[in-house]
């Protein structure tokens, strides 16, 4: 006789420090939030069905996850104690600590600081329960990616900034349906259009930018730079940079190459590549367009 | 006598090639004539390039990795753009007087002729190593501050399209000084042009 045991929940707190709230919604848009929340107790979270109120989190004694969205500030009050106390109380007490989003990773728009980096310098939380889960807002498969690893024990390999490899271990720009312009320096010149390269002017970062977002796709249909809409870096300490839609050059080459690429190396291919017109390339991918 | 290599070979045919192309144009000059002038069989030579037009797209690509490697010495160096400027004018004007084959075959063969060049030496194809150096400089030079942004080509045009026909005077024996009398002041019209 078989006998099924129900598996194990894993309590969950959800901390709102300066935020927009974006993460949340991003978290409820997972199109497979139930099963994940049938693994987790939620102790609170301000949106969720939860066991305490905002008030009464000192009667909690220990959580397993501590989820933190929004940025490190002074005088931001959730109930009647500062964020910043309510956070150092469960940051020891919790197994685990996800910084959920970039302002809760490096500080971002609204924050003086992240929980374990003030952009990309450790704070005395750069522990190693802290897994960072940048983005803005965080894609909603990243945070439940990480939620369920966590729920099933199983080690997430970070980098130097405590983000999962698995996640941001690539560029934006691997998986980009536009690599072909992009090899072949086909620009794009405008927003929304399917055809062209959005790196050359119009601000795209995809190719420094860490993130899956080009092979697991938003809303599972599409993607920013799928749409003709630049990269604009929100996974990274620098992010928000100013001018997101056009490139930063110096006489005509740019600012920044692509993640690891030198220099020279960069302008020797993109030289060959720009020195040939590839017919298909230059045309409508529809003609109907 | 010892036995060169293959590689040393070629750069003795190129530039034998170079100074007799120079010297009579590059029509004129027939793989035979070359081979003549090297005291090597046409069949040899033939071992090393294929074809006249494959001799003349090596030509420009040796050229261009010569020039290329100099200025990215210069590249290197931790001087000012202004002083840069200098130091490659001043280059490319002595190498135009030591070795006037290497620059006018950019510009009286490369640049003139461009359709012995237009397969396997498209838009930047053979002379990127070269290129790549210049963009390099002008980008540097415009992230320090010191030089203006600005398109590219309006750049580029204005430096090397300036000392290529001051090599041009110099080649038609227009100039009434030595190449190297110039180099002070058209360096400094230079910067002139393109400081911030």
């Amino acid at each position: 006789m078989r006998t099924s045991t129900k598996p194990s929940k894993l309590s969950l707190l959800w901390l709102q420090g300066a935020t927009c709230n974006g993460n949340t919604h991003s978290f409820l848009n997972y199109p497979h939030l139930e099963a994940v929340l049938e693994r987790l107790e939620i102790l609170y979270h301000p949106l969720l069905p939860s066991r305490y109120r905002i008030g009464e989190l000192e009667e909690v004694e220990k959580c397993h996850i501590l989820v933190v969205e929004g940025g490190v500030r002074e005088g931001v009050k959730r109930g009647n104690r500062e964020f910043k106390e309510l956070l150092e109380l469960f940051i020891e007490k919790a197994q685990w600590v996800l910084c959920v989003g970039s302002c809760a990773v490096y500080g971002g728009l609204f924050g003086e600081r992240g929980v374990a980096l003030k952009g990309e310098e450790p704070t005395p939380f750069y522990l190693p329960k802290v897994i960072n889960i940048p983005g803005c807002p965080a894609h909603p498969d990243w945070i439940a990616t990480t939620l369920w690893a966590v729920v099933e024990g199983r080690e997430l390999i970070r980098d130097h900034l405590l983000r999962p490899k698995e996640i941001y271990g690539y560029t934006v720009h691997a998986g980009c349906p536009r690599n072909e312009y992009f090899e072949w320096k086909v620009d794009a010149r405008e927003f929304g259009k399917r055809e062209g390269c959005l790196f050359y002017e119009l601000g795209c970062q995809a190719p420094y930018t860490r993130g899956n977002c080009n092979q697991i796709l938003w809303n599972e249909v599409s993607s920013k730079t799928g749409v003709g809409m630049p990269c604009i870096g929100c996974t990274e300490p620098d992010f928000p940079q100013e001018n997101l839609f056009s490139t930063k050059t110096y006489m005509g080459i740019p600012a920044r190459f692509p993640l690891g690429v030198p220099k020279r190396a960069y302008l020797t291919m993109t030289g060959v590549a720009k020195s040939f017109k590839i017919e298909r390339l230059e045309r409508r991918l529809f003609e109907e367009d | 006598m010892a036995r060169i290599s293959r590689e040393e070979r070629k750069r003795q045919i190129m530039d034998t090639a170079l100074i007799l192309f120079s010297r009579e144009g590059f029509f004129e000059v027939t793989m035979a004539d070359i081979a003549q002038e090297l005291g090597m069989s046409v069949g040899n030579l033939y071992n090393y390039f294929t074809s006249k037009e494959a001799l003349a797209k090596e030509l420009i690509l040796y050229i261009s990795k010569l020039l290329g490697e100099e200025i990215r010495k210069i590249n290197f160096k931790t001087i000012s753009a202004r002083e840069k400027i200098g130091e490659i004018v001043r280059f490319y004007f002595v190498t135009a007087k030591e070795r006037p084959e290497l620059i006018e075959y950019f510009l009286r063969i490369y640049l003139a002729n461009r359709e012995i060049f237009k397969n396997g030496c498209e838009g930047f194809l053979c002379v990127s190593p070269f290129v790549t150096e210049i963009m390099i400089f002008f980008e540097e030079g415009v992230r320090s501050g010191e030089l203006r942004d600005q398109d590219f080509f309006s750049a580029f045009g204005l430096f090397m399209g300036y000392l290529g026909g001051m090599v041009f005077l110099m080649g038609e024996g227009m100039l009434p000084n030595e190449i190297d009398y110039y180099i002070e002041d058209i360096s400094e019209n230079i910067y002139q042009a393109l400081k911030a």
